[in-house]
């Protein structure tokens, strides 16, 4: 602190000359958790990233189709991965459990004998896919409206502030169902465009949807106050047109809000997502996400708890690590917003 | 005062009216197949069909449409569910109400009483290991997808430790009606009360500790601890009082959102025939009168009951109620 009062010395005014994101970035990297959450974000996209390589050239089984006939060596045995149950009288079957073993079945099957290991991978793709898009999608759609809102004001500003509040009225998970109900069965037809009811876009696109008015409310409120900055009221003055002033001296100053909320809505599109395909009107069988894998494990939560433990393990891991993250860019970045965690 | 009051009024008209049209919209004018189709389920008879047209008006421009819908989900309430047996829905929806309002009134209790103890604890002892160990127990509670806490939950006290004297007392999956079993009501209601309060113990106490933590720098504050009242005093009557203001208005829009359908996953886990099973039953045989009538319900409560808890706090806050600010 002192050395700021001494402009004269070379290395202070070396960094008062690094800009607002270098000085952010120093201190994010010295929040210790952001680091972490950081490296295992990274790992867990890897780790999903190499799902075919998994399933291919290691465990050598296919996630997406029924294997319930099937064997697996095991300590030299064949196995069948249907066992009958320990009940008395053997009764039903049961998927195998778990192996604990990289090439065979680690985490067991699940009820149709599918490895729940390979599938948790390809489950982790399509999971963080959309997290991703319908995050950014969203933040997009919200930058988009958060600024006209509050650089246009005014009869603009009104119509789009109530409709942001009509949407954010609908509880977001009753709007996300009644979306993915009338769009799941038939797919959606917009136009020449047909969009098959099993495509991510749809997902995607909810989740987006329905987020806007979360992301865009602090974006307005952000604008609005730096439309009555003097630097804008400096630009105006000088003859800047609006869309100039709006690229040049808005966004830029609007980025930092939005930066800040991009790991916080990838963890809610993510919370979302698992959250549909658990009630199966997201990602759609045979394809996998964590939300459909905890859903197939429900039916065997007492006897293979791990078909449902692990992809819960899975989303928690990384909500929780976005989450960190997201504190700690806003920490870094300085940035307030009063109503977090809402919905 | 009466302006605010009424300015209020004409915003929550406003908004109902805009909810009601975007659900409509939402069910009706979503771009892919006909709405008729939809309306009477999966494999319907041509018959059926036909009736569902007329009814509904599918050969009507969209306004009547409208007209016609919320006709039938406010005035005569003669939905009628065609995939299941011409089931009216708007009773069902009410019979199941009693059933969400009693989960999520218990857990809302647990989630107050825990985030206020964990919030305040936090900011009394801010910046040592308590204080981040308890937002890290928050922070991991925000990431916890209820359903999947939900069914860890039921594999501990229904099958893993049932036997144990921990979870021997915990009743099979299902609701009992209060009037009928008390003791049998909270005790089958008490693991999803937990269940679902986790998330929000989660959120509040974060959202307090920081209200306290910014509230210290106040000249009230400060006015306070030179009067030489003690922390704790300072903390729970001056500190604690005014970050109610915010946790009461947040408390509001959570409570009225789980009531109205966010308690969905909650009940699906633990088998209780709440509103939210009901549209998840729905959604199993694509029964859209169902689904649109608890949303439409759903939206209508929210709305509402923002409204009460904006006016309770023009009543309560003596800034807003003497129009000082």
């Amino acid at each position: 602190m002192t050395t700021a009062l001494t402009p004269s010395s070379p290395s202070v005014s070396a960094r008062a000359s690094a800009g607002p994101w270098r000085t952010a970035a120093r201190v994010l990297v010295r929040h210790r958790g952001a680091m972490v959450s950081l490296a295992v974000l990274a790992l867990v996209t890897v780790a999903c990233l190499l799902a075919p390589v998994y399933a291919d050239d290691v465990a050598h089984t296919d996630p997406f189709t029924s294997n319930v006939a099937g064997t697996v060596m095991l300590d030299g045995r064949q196995v069948d991965i249907m066992q009958p149950n320990d009940n008395p009288l053997h009764l039903g079957l049961s998927p195998i459990g778990p192996t604990w073993r990289m090439a065979a079945y680690p985490l067991g099957a699940d009820s149709q004998g599918r490895d729940v290991a390979a599938r948790l991978l390809y489950g982790g793709r399509n999971s963080l896919l959309i997290a991703f898009s319908a995050a950014a999608l969203c933040i997009m759609v919200a930058a988009c409206v958060g600024i006209v809102a509050g650089y246009a004001g005014g009869v603009v500003d009104a119509v789009l502030s109530r409709m942001m509040d009509i949407m954010w009225a609908v509880p977001v998970y009753l709007f996300a169902i009644s979306l993915s109900i009338v769009t799941v069965s038939q797919g959606l037809r917009i136009g020449p465009f047909t969009v098959a009811s099993d495509n991510l876009l749809i997902p995607i696109c909810i989740i987006a949807l329905v987020y806007v008015p979360y992301a865009a409310r602090p974006v307005r409120g952000r604008v609005m106050t730096l439309r009555r900055s003097e630097f804008v009221t400096a630009a105006r003055g000088l003859g800047v047109p609006g869309h100039r002033i709006v690229l040049r001296d808005i966004l830029p100053n609007v980025t930092g809000t939005l930066v800040v909320l991009a790991p916080l809505m990838t963890a809610l599109a993510l919370m979302a997502e698992s959250a549909l395909s658990f009630l199966s009107i997201g990602v759609q069988a045979p394809a996998a996400s964590w939300g459909t894998i905890i859903q197939d494990g429900e039916g065997l939560i007492y006897t293979r708890p791990m078909v449902a433990v692990a992809p819960g393990l899975a989303i928690i891991v990384v909500v929780l690590a976005l989450n960190i993250l997201g504190d700690g860019m806003r920490d870094a970045l300085d940035v307030r917003d009063g109503d977090r965690g809402r919905g | 005062m009466a302006m605010a009051i009424l300015r209020r009024l004409g915003q929550t008209l406003f908004v109902l009216v805009g909810i009601s049209v975007l659900v409509f919209l939402v069910f009706f004018a979503t771009p892919g197949a006909d709405p008729t189709a939809r309306i009477a389920g999966r494999n319907a008879s041509p018959q059926t069909v036909a009736r569902v047209r007329v009814e509904y008006g599918f050969d009507r421009p969209l306004p009547v449409q409208y007209i016609r819908m919320m006709e039938k989900l406010f005035v005569t309430r003669d939905l009628t569910s065609y995939v299941n047996r011409g089931e009216k829905v708007v009773p069902e929806v009410f019979q199941a109400a009693p059933v969400t309002v009693s989960l999520v009134t218990g857990a809302a209790v647990i989630w107050v009483l825990a985030s206020v103890a964990m919030g305040t604890l936090a900011a009394a002892l801010r910046g040592g290991w308590v204080d981040r160990g308890l937002m890290m127990l928050g922070l991991v509670g925000i990431s916890i997808p209820v359903f999947w806490l939900g069914q860890v939950a039921n594999l501990l006290t229904q099958s893993r430790y049932h036997d144990s004297w921990l979870f021997s007392w915990v009743p099979g999956l299902g609701y009992v009606p209060f009037m009928q079993d008390p003791l049998g009501w909270f005790r089958a209601l008490v693991i999803p009360w937990f269940t679902l309060a986790v998330l929000f113990i989660g959120i509040y106490s974060r959202v307090l500790r920081a209200d306290l933590v910014a509230v210290r720098g106040e000249d009230f504050m400060r006015t306070a601890r030179a009067k030489g009242l003690s922390p704790a005093r300072v903390l729970l009557f001056h500190g604690l009082r005014t970050s109610m203001i915010t946790f009461v208005s947040l408390f509001g829009l959570d409570f009225a959102q789980l009531v109205g359908g966010g308690a969905l996953l909650t009940e699906v886990v633990f088998g209780l025939q709440g509103v939210g099973r009901l549209t998840y039953q729905a959604l199993g045989n694509l029964d859209l009168p169902l689904i649109m009538a608890t949303v439409m319900y759903s939206a209508v409560f929210v709305v509402i009951a923002n409204a009460v808890v904006d006016m309770l706090y023009l009543l309560l806050d003596p800034r807003v109620r003497d129009g000082r600010a």
